[in-house]
């Protein structure tokens, strides 16, 4: 992951943090679910085995192209991990035509938005351009996705500025708990390391490995496009066989992963840091986005911490006890089980206070149900504020790419209010003593230990 | 009613290639003084409804700091109409979002509904315009939560101290001298009695621009807006801001140490704002050296130089008074912050004294336009330019023509703006010097 580009002197002071005013701009602006909730779109599979999904949006002259490709961190080996990261990070850097600074050149002089990067369960890139540039924006998304050349010099001065990142980030609390947390919760599972490795395993990364898994992972066939913007079908068709159609398609191979298994007991790790707050992690293994609960334990999080300000950990922790600024809590749920945790920073002697509440209210909803109010002010803001994600171009590029990714159906859109819909306060008691347990947490917390006091229990 | 009634069409203005960016803004100012923008842009249902009132970190005075921001918190704390925490769960409930932002010169509240909502949040904000609660407990509540954030953002990141220190060391005796969120010692002895008289001063219709943009009908909104904002009685004129920042005669430098693992740089130079002609050749200027990979300082420091591992800068156009122009790196593990900063000075020289060829003045130039079309995919980007240009004195209409005055900036600005203000006698420069972790048990 790259280091945060803020704005670095900070022009807002807000109500709840967003992370950069880039997160808020696309935050905003919802819809009526009844009218807004629709997709258009078209899915096709070319010649070559690529899945495009296109959506005409012809108000701006603008086109958004999102790409996912099966190639994430999970694939990447315990000794080469950060393999898959740098390999997508160096799409950008050279292909057999260009050099990296030719394409920096060429994508700033149309004002063009492309990049490339990492994931934990896939890659991606993505391209944002003006209609009247639309071929040239193409031609060096499909350059950098179909004809890179990993040139030495630039992998070696990429894997320096990864190492020097990860020595940046070191600076970040928030960071550094989350790294410590996923170590602990996820055991042997791949999401327990950073997908941008290590100081330890990104030295042995070769220009040889990168090829090869380029290679491997980097087909039409193993690759999701999804199109929105000022652009017909049938132009689309046009163009992505002229500048997609040469990719060659190959079998990819099937990856084992090794699973996460729980905690047998609960595990604390103290982490001392010069520091005038706490900042708390807690939490254990989720789900994964496949699962049959997911539209209940989405409901049940958004009660317990995952509502903004609607939710128990806010208005307890925030609002009736100054305890903390931001506070939340996350199920993190792709390709495979996720973690479920709850962040928050306090000052350093309230650290065990603010844990204690934390479990008070993890405990309050396994045993108790919740109020008629609040699961139906709760579905009312998901199902109102679904077409939220669906606001600006690049939001609805993203999600058609979800969609297609985990297999939700271009009907997705319309079935949501009944997905969340059909959720009761049942399900909601079953899903939060199925998913949370609160005495087989791992609790990371990284302050001045000897002002903290934390339990060790 | 005096009405001010303006028909823009966007793209005839500066956009003749792309006809879909029409989009018509009406502006009014109601007998109360509540300036009102609408933007009509029916492409979703939706709507964004943005309140920014001319008051910010700005209009506090010594000792008194991070009144306008905790302000900003307490207007969620409830009227006697509307209690606390009522009204986000209102908009929550209708599948809308708020929240709130403060900058120097204003404080912005915003919801985002659907269009058939739009009533809701004029209620809501209309309302909390001038019958805020300020409930003694819950100020005492929003104050630990205040200083919670300001340790979370501020003390606990080596990088935000220096910046924080930046402004007090460049600024004098103009109040940007203070952070938005506000000195510690202040936070902890602010009363209830200074937000309530921060909030009597400056939230009153007079003082505040009404933005709306999205799926709206200006003839069937008006009306709507008459019965809510239009009864807000007009509040006490606020007085004229006096405040310059005399001329600084010679470079200023600090340093920080701090538990870090890297150093940090942060430069800034006094420049003139949106109502100074060389602000558009200042635009391109930082265009040049700050965006992309393409751009100078990226290119020359972190590509080519492997000095550093980020870099960047900004040139803030939209405040009420001339800000910082500021320039910013940090050095890769082992190379020196000294080295990264003279050539970051380099860079700055050289525009100077070389002319910027055409394609790089070009390739600024559609950038800025580039940008500046993505921008319009989002109501809420809009509504939030609209506001923020209102809010600081330079008007809508600057947007309008923004673009076109960017086209006409040329080479030879762009070396007279820099030798004009990126001047050595007139920099502010902060310098992190990170210190090992020492244990505090």
């Amino acid at each position: 992951m790259a280091i945060r580009k803020f704005q670095k002197a900070s022009v807002f002071f807000m109500r709840l943090l967003f992370f950069g005013l880039t997160v808020l701009l696309s935050q905003v602006a919802t819809a009526d679910a009844a009218t807004a909730a629709k997709v258009t779109a078209k899915r096709i599979v070319t010649e070559n085995g690529m899945t495009v999904i296109l959506q005409e949006a012809h108000s701006l002259p603008v086109v958004n192209v999102q790409m996912i490709i099966k190639a994430g961190a999970v694939l990447d080996t315990e000794e080469k991990a950060g393999l898959a990261h740098l390999t997508a990070s160096l799409l950008e850097e050279g292909t057999a035509t260009r050099s990296s600074t030719q394409i920096a050149d060429a994508v700033d002089f149309i004002g063009a938005e492309l990049s490339a990067g990492g994931g934990d369960d896939y890659a991606s890139a993505s391209l944002r351009v003006l209609k009247k540039d639309l071929a040239a924006g193409l031609e060096l998304l499909s350059d950098i996705l179909i004809h890179p050349s990993f040139p030495e010099p630039e992998l070696q001065r990429k894997r320096q500025e990864i190492l020097g990142q990860l020595i940046a980030e070191k600076d970040e609390p928030g960071v550094v708990a989350d790294k410590a947390f996923n170590q602990i919760v996820f055991g042997a599972h791949p999401y327990h390391r950073p997908e941008e490795g290590t100081e330890l395993t990104l030295p042995s990364i070769t220009r040889d490995d990168v090829s090869l898994f380029y290679d491997q992972y980097y087909r039409p066939n193993n690759t999701i496009m999804t199109i929105v913007g000022d652009i017909t079908e049938s132009e689309a068709a046009s163009l992505i066989k002229t500048y997609f159609g040469s990719w060659p398609q190959k079998p990819v191979p099937t990856a084992t992963v090794p699973s996460a298994a729980g905690l047998e007991k609960p595990i604390v790790k103290l982490i001392d840091k010069d520091l005038t707050q706490a900042n708390i992690i807690l939490g254990h293994l989720g789900i994964d986005r496949k699962n049959p609960d997911y539209y209940a334990v989405t409901v049940m999080n958004y009660i317990l911490g995952g509502g903004g300000f609607a939710s128990r950990l806010m208005t307890n922790l925030r609002d009736n006890q100054g305890l903390a600024y931001s506070i939340n809590s996350h199920f993190q749920a792709g390709a495979f089980p996720g973690s479920f945790s709850v962040s928050l920073q306090t000052r350093n002697a309230a650290a065990q206070e603010a844990v204690d509440g934390v479990l008070a209210e993890i405990r309050k909803i396994r045993t108790a149900p919740v109020t008629d109010r609040e699961i139906e002010e709760t579905k009312a803001y998901l199902i109102g504020s679904f077409p939220l994600r669906m606001d600006t171009s690049a939001r609805i590029a993203n999600l058609l790419a979800q969609i297609e990714y985990y297999n939700l159906g271009l009907d997705y859109a319309e079935r949501y209010p009944k997905l969340i819909g059909a959720v009761t306060k049942t399900d909601i008691q079953r899903v939060a003593q199925k998913y949370l347990d609160p005495d087989h947490l791992a609790l990371v917390v990284v302050a001045r230990q000897g002002e903290a006091k934390i339990r060790q229990n | 009613m005096p009405i001010l009634f303006y028909l823009l069409f966007a793209s005839l203005l500066f956009l003749p290639v792309s006809p879909a960016l029409a989009r018509t803004i009406q502006a009014q100012t109601l007998d109360n003084g509540l300036t009102v923008i609408l933007v009509e842009e029916h492409k979703a249902p939706v709507v964004t409804i943005q309140v920014w009132y001319r008051a910010g970190s700005r209009n506090e005075v010594t000792g008194r700091t991070g009144l306008a921001h905790l302000n900003e918190h307490m207007m969620f704390k409830g009227t006697p109409r509307y209690g606390k925490g009522e009204f986000s769960r209102l908009v929550a409930k209708v599948g809308g979002t708020e929240n709130a932002f403060t900058g120097k010169d204003y404080t912005a509240y915003f919801e985002n509904l659907s269009a058939d909502q739009v009533a809701l949040a004029l209620n809501l904000e209309s309302d909390r315009m001038t019958n805020l609660l300020l409930d003694a407990k819950e100020f005492q509540l929003e104050r630990e939560v205040v200083k919670e954030e300001r340790r979370l953002r501020t003390d606990d990141d080596p990088q935000s101290l220096v910046i924080e220190y930046l402004y007090a060391a460049a600024f004098l005796i103009h109040p940007y001298h203070a952070p938005i969120i506000g000195w510690m010692t202040d936070l902890n002895s602010l009363e209830r009695n200074d937000v309530t008289a921060f909030y009597k001063r400056f939230y009153s219709p007079n003082n505040a621009i009404l933005v709306i943009a999205g799926d709206i009908d200006p003839k069937k909104l008006l009306p709507k807006i008459l019965q809510t904002f239009g009864k807000v009685p007009k509040g006490f004129p606020v007085p004229p801001f006096h405040i310059t920042e005399p001329e600084q005669n010679g470079e200023r430098r600090f340093v920080i140490k701090k538990e870090a693992q890297l150093p940090f740089v942060f430069a800034g130079y006094p420049v003139p704002n949106f109502s100074h002609p060389d602000n558009y050749a200042l635009g391109v200027l930082a265009n040049i050296l700050f965006s992309g990979k393409s751009s100078r300082l990226y290119r020359s420091l972190v590509y080519e130089k492997k000095l550093a591992l980020d870099v960047g800068g900004e040139y803030p156009n939209l405040s009420a008074n001339p800000d910082l122009f500021y320039v910013y790196g940090v050095p890769q593990p082992g190379q020196s912050a000294d080295e990264l900063e003279k050539f970051m000075y380099a860079e700055i020289e050289r525009m100077k004294t070389e002319p910027v060829a055409d394609r790089e003045l070009q390739k600024a130039k559609n950038q800025i336009e580039a940008g500046f079309i993505m921008g319009q995919d989002s109501n809420f980007y809009q509504a939030m330019q609209i506001g923020m240009a209102e809010a600081v004195g330079a008007g809508y209409s600057y947007q309008e023509t923004y673009l076109e005055n960017i086209k006409k900036v040329t080479k030879e600005d762009l070396m007279r703006a820099a030798g004009t203000y990126l001047i050595e006698n007139h920099r502010t420069v902060g310098v992190l010097i990170p210190q090992p972790h020492k244990d505090k048990d």
